[in-house]
């Protein structure tokens, strides 16, 4: 449990507020006023209790430049995942199976724990690899088709395009 | 549009009956919890076309339980195998 | 048959087919984590799409259900890729390797690693 100031406070506030409510939205989908009017003050007790324990992301998450850049990641991360479904149509439907799987492994430059997540996530669901570990900032990849064992190599391979999103988002 | 359903419910019930097989089959735990992981995702979406079928909107809340569970099930194996439970 | 049916119908059968490669692929592959890899990829694509498919057809009758659609959705594509690297970690950690072709050492990075830490243990 880390220290955090009056600001830090306020702002995980909001933003476990917003993120809350979006829920709460999708779960009754309906914008009748009695609905909305019990959502906001259930979302507000559950957001300030726990107000320490979600401490992904700041208040400048709203702000429009990370927006357009999650728009991105998510238009990149949709076209890794269809190229991933092809890459795995191919090889299972081919008769010889061709696989020649290996544990690889490289550094990231991310440092919270939510971005190694979502980049854990995305690797896993990107052609070809799953993630088996991470140890501080240390990835484990399973890769079916190993083409490089060289730590920077790999990274440039499977990670490149992800984390130089990540990183301004996070 | 019953011809389409019909395709999509076909391919289904193979992907569940091979998921089903290795089930049975798989030589080390490890195997069977993947592909409980595999069953549990595709009777997921099953549920999610029934619901469309019978045109019953209360049946995609249970889909959304029923992946829910499966997910924790899972997990809670996982951490059983990994020797930390 | 209207455009939501067709476009809808469409992602139906493509999820479908993801559904079955998935299923195919635990079938097929020769070890965990090859079955892993198949497995968690073609699925969930499929029942993504499968889960979007239903929500574009009921698109024309009501609007909820494809916001029902999209946290299934959302749920699915986050909480399948948490556990398979869960069930990756566990079978590694109880002493499965996987399958290496070439029987190189370089091949299979995450030994060294918990031969370093059963070394620090002892």
């Amino acid at each position: 449990m880390q220290n955090l100031s009056l600001a830090n406070k306020l702002s995980n506030f909001i933003v476990n507020w917003v993120f809350l409510m979006l829920v709460w939205i999708a779960f009754t989908s309906s914008f009748a006023t009695q609905e909305l009017i019990i959502g906001a003050l259930t979302t507000m007790v559950i957001s300030y209790l726990s107000i320490r324990l979600f401490t992904c992301c700041t208040i400048l998450i709203f702000s429009p430049v990370k927006i357009m850049y999650m728009i991105w990641y998510l238009i990149v991360f949709l076209i890794a995942l269809i190229n991933s479904n092809m890459d795995v149509a191919r090889r299972v439907l081919s008769p010889s199976l061709p696989i020649n799987p290996g544990i690889v492994k490289f550094k990231t430059k991310l440092t919270t724990n939510y971005s190694k997540m979502v980049l854990a996530n995305s690797i896993t669901l990107t052609p070809g690899t799953l993630t088996v570990d991470v140890v501080d900032d240390t990835f484990y990849i399973h890769w079916i088709d190993v083409k490089t064992t060289n730590p920077e190599e790999a990274f440039t391979e499977i990670a490149e395009s992800f984390e130089k999103i990540l990183l301004k988002i996070f | 549009m019953t011809y389409i359903i019909y395709i999509a419910l076909f391919f289904m019930i193979i992907g569940l009956f091979l998921s089903a097989v290795r089930f049975v089959k798989g030589p080390s735990a490890g195997d069977r919890v993947v592909a409980l992981d595999t069953l549990t995702v595709i009777i997921v979406s099953g549920l999610v076309l029934l619901s469309y079928v019978f045109d019953r909107f209360i049946y995609m809340d249970v889909a959304l339980v029923y992946a829910v569970l499966g997910f924790i099930g899972v997990i809670v194996i996982a951490r059983y195998l990994e020797g930390a439970l | 048959m209207s455009l939501f049916e067709i476009i809808g119908g469409f992602f139906l059968v493509l999820g479908s087919i993801f559904l079955f490669l998935g299923g195919l692929g635990i079938f097929r592959m020769p070890d965990v984590y090859n079955r892993l890899q198949a497995g968690t990829k073609a699925t969930t694509l499929g029942a993504m799409s499968v889960i979007f498919g239903v929500g574009i057809i009921q698109l024309e009758n009501d609007w909820t259900w494809i916001v029902k659609a999209m946290v299934i959705l959302i749920f699915i594509a986050f909480s399948n890729p948490i556990s398979s690297h869960a069930l990756a970690r566990a079978m590694y950690k109880g002493k499965t390797y996987p399958f290496i072709k070439s029987k190189d050492k370089d091949m299979d990075a995450y030994k060294e690693f918990i031969d370093n830490q059963k070394m620090e243990e002892k």
